[in-house]
C-alpha cells in the first residue's frame, strides 16, 4: 500500500474537469485507489463522491493506492497532482 | 428584470420559451425477483443508451465541438456511469422494490439536494449537471418526454427555467442570439458555453422570467445582467446604439487581448490592474492584464462591525493569490483614515484628515493590528507572487519601522511553524512629495516604488480635489508634479528597483507617451482601461516618447502641455 499527501495546486480545486481526468487515469490501473480529505475517504472511481468532498485549491488530500501495480499507479497519480492538475 | 450577466454583449430578438416536462414518480412496487432483475437490466440499458448518445454527439462532425464542450460531455459520461449512482439505484430497486424510473428520480433528487446545499458556488452549479444526467436516463426509461430541441428561427433569444449542459450542446444555436434563464450561476454550463461562443446570456433572473411568452420582444443586456420584455421604443433605440458601441469596442478588445504591450521598437511594457477583491481577478486577465499593480484591501475592513481576524484576512489574500496565475499581486496595506472611515475604529474627526492620522501612520501606531495583516499576507504568500506595498510613506524611518514589524510577523510565523515566502518583496507608494523628492534614499531600503498620482498631485499642489472651489487647480500635468514623477522613475532605475504607477494617470491616454518617455515600464489601472492604453503603446516607439517627454519638460504651463499632448494624440 502506498500513501501520499498532495497539495491541490489548481486554484479552482478538484472540479468536474480534473475529476473526470483523474477517474479516467485511475481506470488504467488494477489497483484500488482512494482519496482521503479530513476524515472522509472515497474511492477514486466515482465523480459524485469526489465532487461531494468539495476539494478546494490549497487543500491537502491523501491518496491511498493498493494493488499489484500500485507503484506505477502512484507515480501516475503523483504526476497528475503535481503537474497536470495545474493545466486543467 | 435583473439577473446575473454571465456572457457580455447586447441582443435584441424574439423569445422562444423552452418547455420541460418533469418525470413524475409512478409509485409502482415490484412484486417478484424476476421483476427486480428486469428493472436493473433496464436501468443498465438506459445508461448505456445515454452514454452512446453523448458519445455520438461528441464524435459528430456536424457539430465540430470545441474542446470545452468535449470536456463537458466527458464529465457527463463519467456521471452517467458513476458507480455510486448505480449502487444507490440498485439499492432502491432491490431493497425498496421501486421500479427503475422511480429509483432514478429519487437517487438523482438526493444528489441534487446535496449539491445544491453546498457552500461552494461552483458545486451548487453542478446540481444542474446531475439533474441533466437523470433526465437523460429517464428519457431512455420512457419516463420523461424530453423533446428534441427545435429549429430556431433567426434572432431567437432562448428563455428557460434552466438549460442543461447536454441541451445547450446539442441545441442548434446558429440562430440563437441570447439566453436568459430563471436559475443558474456564473459557473453554470449555460454561462460557460454562452461565454465561449460569445452569445450574451443572463442567468438567475428568478420566477419573473416565467411570464415571458413565445415571440415576446426581448432585450438582453449581458453586460449589466438585464432583461427587458416588450420594452418601449425609447429603450429599444437606446439599446440599438449601445449595441453598436459595444460591438465596436469588443472587436477591438478581442484583437488586443493576447497581444503583448510592446512598442514598435521592441520596448516591453507591463500593464497591470488595480483590484479590490479576488473576484476582480477574472477581469484582469479578460482585459489582458499581466498582474495586479494595486490590490486595495479596504473592502476587507469596510462594511463590518469588527476588525477582521488573521484567518479572515488570510482567506481574502489567498483567494486573490490562487486566482492570480502566479502573476505579481501588489497588496497595499491598510489605507484607512483620510476619507475612508471605519465604524469600529473610532477615528477622531480631524480638521485636515488628509494630513492626519491615516494609513501607515495608524499602522505604526497600532502595530498590534498591522502585524495581523502582515501575518495574513505572509501566510497567503505561498499561494502566489504577493508583494507588500506601504502607503503614505513620507520618510525612510517609517519604512524601517514597518519592516521591523514585518520581521516580527515572520518570526512569529516561524515559531508557529507556518509556511511563508521569506523573500516577499516590500515596496512603497510614492504619494507624499517628501517621498518623491527623497526617492534616492527610499530606493536603498525597498524593492519597488509605485507612484500614486492622485494623492501625489493633491499634496504637491496643496489642492483638495473634493473642494469644488479649488478642484480646478488639481492638475496632474502641472510641471511640478511631472518633475516629481520623472524624478522618482529616474531614481528608481538608478538604484535598479522596479517603478510602477498606479494612479489615474496610468489610464489617461493623454499621459501614456509622456510617461513612457520618462522611462515608466509598469502602468497599473482599472482592468477595463488596459486595452485602450495598450493600443497606444503598440503603435508608438520610444524615440517618439522620449522626444515628447523632452519637449514637455521645456514647457511652463499645464495648458501648453495638455494642448501639446492632445495635439500629438491626433
Amino acid at each position: 500500500m502506498i500513501v501520499k499527501d498532495f497539495v491541490i495546486l489548481a486554484p479552482q480545486g478538484i472540479h468536474a474537469r480534473p475529476a473526470t481526468t483523474l477517474i479516467r487515469l485511475v481506470k488504467n490501473f488494477k489497483s484500488t485507489v482512494s482519496l482521503k480529505k479530513g476524515d472522509k475517504t472515497v474511492r477514486l472511481n466515482s465523480m459524485l463522491s469526489i465532487l461531494s468532498l468539495t476539494i478546494k485549491g490549497g487543500e491537502t488530500v491523501t491518496i491511498i493506492v493498493e494493488g499489484e501495480d500500485e507503484a506505477e499507479a502512484a507515480q501516475a497519480i503523483g504526476l497528475f497532482f503535481t503537474e497536470q492538475l495545474k493545466e486543467l | 428584470m435583473k439577473g446575473i450577466g454571465v456572457s457580455p454583449g447586447i441582443s435584441i430578438g424574439r423569445a422562444f420559451v423552452l418547455g420541460k416536462t418533469e418525470a413524475a414518480l409512478s409509485g409502482v412496487l415490484l412484486g417478484s425477483e424476476a421483476e427486480i432483475s428486469q428493472e436493473i437490466a433496464q436501468f443498465d440499458q438506459a445508461v448505456g443508451q445515454a452514454v452512446d448518445e453523448f458519445e455520438s454527439i461528441k464524435s459528430s462532425t456536424d457539430l465540430s465541438l470545441a474542446e470545452e464542450d468535449q470536456a463537458i460531455l466527458d464529465t457527463q459520461i463519467e456521471l452517467l456511469t458513476d458507480p455510486q449512482l448505480k449502487a444507490d439505484v440498485i439499492e432502491k430497486i432491490t431493497a425498496d422494490r421501486k421500479n427503475s424510473a422511480d429509483a432514478v428520480i429519487e437517487v438523482i433528487k438526493t444528489f441534487v439536494q446535496l449539491f445544491e446545499g453546498m457552500d461552494d458556488e461552483y458545486m451548487r452549479g453542478r446540481a444542474a449537471d446531475i439533474k441533466d444526467i437523470g433526465d437523460r436516463i429517464l428519457k431512455y426509461l420512457g419516463a420523461a418526454g424530453n423533446s428534441l430541441p427545435p429549429n430556431f428561427e433567426p434572432n431567437t433569444i432562448v428563455i428557460a427555467e434552466d438549460i442543461s449542459p447536454s441541451e445547450i450542446i446539442i441545441m442548434d444555436i446558429s440562430q440563437v442570439i441570447g439566453f436568459a434563464t430563471q436559475a443558474g450561476s456564473k459557473t453554470s454550463h449555460t454561462a460557460i458555453i454562452a461565454k465561449s461562443k460569445g452569445i450574451p446570456a443572463v442567468v438567475g433572473c428568478g420566477d419573473e422570467l416565467g411570464t415571458v411568452r413565445n415571440d415576446d420582444m426581448i432585450i438582453l443586456d449581458g453586460i449589466n445582467g438585464l432583461v427587458y420584455v416588450n420594452p418601449e421604443r425609447t429603450i429599444i433605440d437606446d439599446y440599438l446604439e449601445k449595441k453598436a458601441t459595444y460591438q465596436q469596442w469588443a472587436g477591438k478588445l478581442k484583437a488586443l487581448k493576447d497581444q503583448p504591450a510592446v512598442t514598435t521598437d521592441g520596448k516591453k511594457i507591463t500593464l497591470s490592474a488595480n483590484i479590490g477583491s479576488a473576484d476582480d481577478m477574472a477581469d484582469v486577465f479578460e482585459f489582458g492584464g499581466q498582474g495586479v499593480g494595486l490590490f486595495r484591501t479596504e473592502l476587507l475592513f469596510m462594511n463590518r462591525d469588527t476588525f477582521p481576524t488573521e484567518d479572515e484576512q488570510f482567506g481574502f489574500y489567498k483567494n486573490a493569490a490562487l486566482r492570480s496565475k502566479n502573476k505579481p499581486v501588489i497588496i497595499r496595506t491598510i489605507d484607512i483614515g483620510g476619507d475612508k472611515q471605519l465604524p469600529y475604529f473610532n477615528l477622531q474627526v480631524e480638521l485636515n484628515p488628509f494630513l492626519g492620522y491615516r494609513a501607515i501612520r495608524i499602522c505604526l501606531d497600532r502595530t498590534e493590528l498591522f502585524i495581523i495583516q502582515l501575518k495574513a499576507i505572509l501566510r497567503a504568500s505561498v499561494f502566489g507572487d504577493l508583494k507588500i506595498m506601504l502607503p503614505m510613506i513620507s520618510n525612510v524611518q517609517e519604512v524601517r519601522a514597518a519592516k521591523q514589524v514585518l520581521a516580527e510577523a515572520k518570526t512569529t510565523l516561524l515559531y508557529e511553524g507556518v509556511a511563508f515566502n521569506n523573500n516577499i518583496k516590500v515596496g512603497v507608494m510614492i504619494e507624499v512629495p517628501s517621498a518623491a523628492v527623497t526617492a534616492d534614499i527610499l530606493a536603498k531600503e525597498v524593492d519597488f516604488f509605485s507612484i500614486g498620482t492622485n494623492d501625489l498631485c493633491q499634496y504637491t499642489l496643496a489642492v483638495d480635489r473634493m473642494n469644488e472651489k479649488v478642484s480646478h487647480l488639481y492638475d496632474p500635468f502641472n510641471p511640478g508634479v511631472l518633475r516629481l514623477i520623472s524624478h522618482v522613475i529616474e531614481q528608481g532605475h538608478k538604484h535598479h528597483i522596479h517603478v510602477g504607477l498606479c494612479g489615474e494617470m496610468a489610464s489617461d491616454p493623454i499621459a501614456t507617451l509622456l510617461l513612457l518617455g520618462m522611462g515608466l515600464e509598469d502602468f497599473s489601472m482599472s482592468a477595463a482601461s488596459i486595452p485602450a492604453i495598450k493600443n497606444i503603446i503598440i503603435n508608438h516607439n520610444m524615440d517618439e516618447a522620449k522626444a515628447i517627454y523632452k519637449n514637455v519638460m521645456e514647457m511652463d504651463s499645464s495648458e501648453e502641455i495638455l494642448a501639446y499632448l492632445k495635439g500629438h494624440r491626433e
